[in-house]
């Protein structure tokens, strides 16, 4: 992106929203098919890799800034790019009910 | 994220069976209400002939071991099962995302708080109606409707997740604003608005139940505005009805490839109505180990993938997304499961489908039900 573009979006996620997962939602990893799913009713979200890994990082303690935080140093990435992808995806979580924000 | 598409990938093999996602368990064909337009079959099982507690809890094992995540404890009506926690606690223990399909009725808070604590997911409420009198009238039970809603108090006090199922039709399609407001009213994260499948007793009651063209349209407007005013609170599942969709569904995400079905007394089905289909005939868990019913049984094996496909399916683009749709619907139809899914544009008998629902929708009405007996 270049200095003329427009910032990057805000994360659509507040700072201090703690978000966590709400009874009835929960990881599981399938040994069938060796890989992680999101459990929610009547669904089943298979995750990549980031998928998994912002949502280990939701533990209901940290909040958004404590979690992409989290996540930019575990993963070596710039912060930002960390915020808005981590945003995106849980936002789209929230609006199918299946993420929650204290 | 993503979800999954299999098909993208060069080796896949449309004809091998996939490790199934889902299986819905029918506890039982017992219910107290007797809704016209019930899945369950014209011939109901007795409650001598059901599968023991033990039995089912064998099977959720098989099924966790060839990869199903997700338990549907359903009926008849699940709660007429006095062994329903023993049930939920052997999903527990095979580590299946429990789902309890309910009408409520007959279910005690005693006995809910009993699954709450050995680890119920998530809870589908069926509502009949929006008041007592409609919903009580439908379901053929009075005191139906209170009843639920003392049960979605509980369930809202617990904090399971809970889902509001309405099945429609014509006597109740006019209220589908009442109905997302009840929802709402009742704390569901998710309401699914599902018009009747004309299956079974639906079939045998299509002209008390068959919604007009303007009934349908106008509940598409309604669903399609609430889902955008209710985002965050309320996720909407909203189908349309078969006779007016342009292609078929894919029905339980194609045959024998997502889901399976064990009925009351072992039958393991590849979608809750493929009994319609005389002609298949289908395993039981009694006799035979479920992965091999569902990688090698006949039923599964009949309709699984493209192979069976008669043309326009076998050519169409659309094959690997709706999978040639509803195999009972062609069997109603046609006589025949292996042919085109009427509800497909491209099915030859697609305009007299939608002409004949229509004409239903659109006679003189006859309200009356033929209600579900045992």
């Amino acid at each position: 992106m270049t200095g003329a573009a427009p910032a990057a979006e805000a994360p659509p996620i507040d700072g201090s929203a703690r978000p966590f997962l709400p009874r009835g939602v929960r990881l599981k990893f399938c040994e069938v098919r060796k890989s992680w799913f999101l459990l929610a009713p009547e669904r089943a979200l298979k995750l990549d890799q980031t998928g998994v890994a912002v949502l280990q990082a939701v533990d209901g303690e940290r909040d958004f800034d404590a979690i992409t935080a989290h996540l930019a140093a575990a993963f070596n990435a710039p912060h930002d790019r960390i915020a808005a992808d981590a945003g995106r995806f849980l936002a789209a979580l929230i609006a199918r009910r299946m993420v929650e924000t204290a | 994220m993503n979800d999954q598409s299999p098909i993208a990938r060069p080796e896949f093999d449309p004809q091998a069976a996939p490790a199934p996602m889902a299986m819905l368990a029918e506890l039982t064909h017992r219910c107290p209400l007797k809704c016209p337009y019930c899945s369950n079959p014209l011939d109901l099982a007795r409650r001598s002939e059901e599968l023991t507690t033990e039995e089912w809890v064998r099977v959720f094992h098989e099924a966790a071991r060839m990869g199903v995540l997700q338990l549907h404890l359903s009926g008849g009506e699940p709660a007429a099962r006095r062994d329903l926690p023993d049930i939920l606690t052997g999903a527990v223990e095979a580590g299946l995302y429990s789902n309890l399909i309910t009408s409520g009725v007959g279910l005690t808070e005693k006995t809910y708080a009993e699954l709450v604590a050995r680890g119920l997911d998530h809870v589908q409420l069926s509502i009949q109606g929006t008041d007592a009198e409609t919903a009580d009238r439908i379901g053929g039970y009075r005191g139906g409707f209170d009843a639920k809603l003392r049960v979605a108090e509980w369930i809202g006090a617990s904090g399971v997740p809970l889902t509001v199922n309405a099945v429609m039709h014509r006597q109740n399609l006019d209220r589908l604003e009442q109905t997302i407001e009840l929802a709402v009213r009742l704390g569901a994260r998710r309401l699914e608005i599902a018009h009747t499948q004309y299956h079974g007793w639906a079939y045998r009651n299509r002209a008390a139940l068959m919604p007009t063209a303007a009934q349908v349209k106008r509940a598409g407007e309604i669903a399609r505005e609430a889902a955008v005013r209710l985002k965050n609170v309320l996720v909407i599942d909203y189908v349309t009805p078969d006779h007016l969709a342009t292609y078929p569904k894919p029905c339980m995400g194609g045959w024998g490839r997502v889901g399976l079905n064990v009925t009351p007394t072992g039958k393991v089905l590849p979608c809750h109505a493929a009994e319609t289909i005389t002609a298949l005939s289908f395993d039981n868990v009694r006799d035979r180990p479920l992965a091999e019913i569902w990688e090698r049984g006949e039923a599964f094996t009949a309709y699984r993938g493209v192979d069976w496909m008669p043309d326009p399916c076998k050519s169409c683009d659309r094959r690997f997304k709706d999978w040639g749709g509803c195999r009972c619907q062609a069997f109603a139809w046609n006589g025949d499961a292996a042919t085109v899914d009427p509800a497909c544009s491209k099915a030859p008998n697609h305009a007299q489908m939608r002409e004949a629902a229509l004409a239903e929708g659109g006679e003189a009405h006859q309200d009356a039900f033929d209600y579900r007996v045992m």
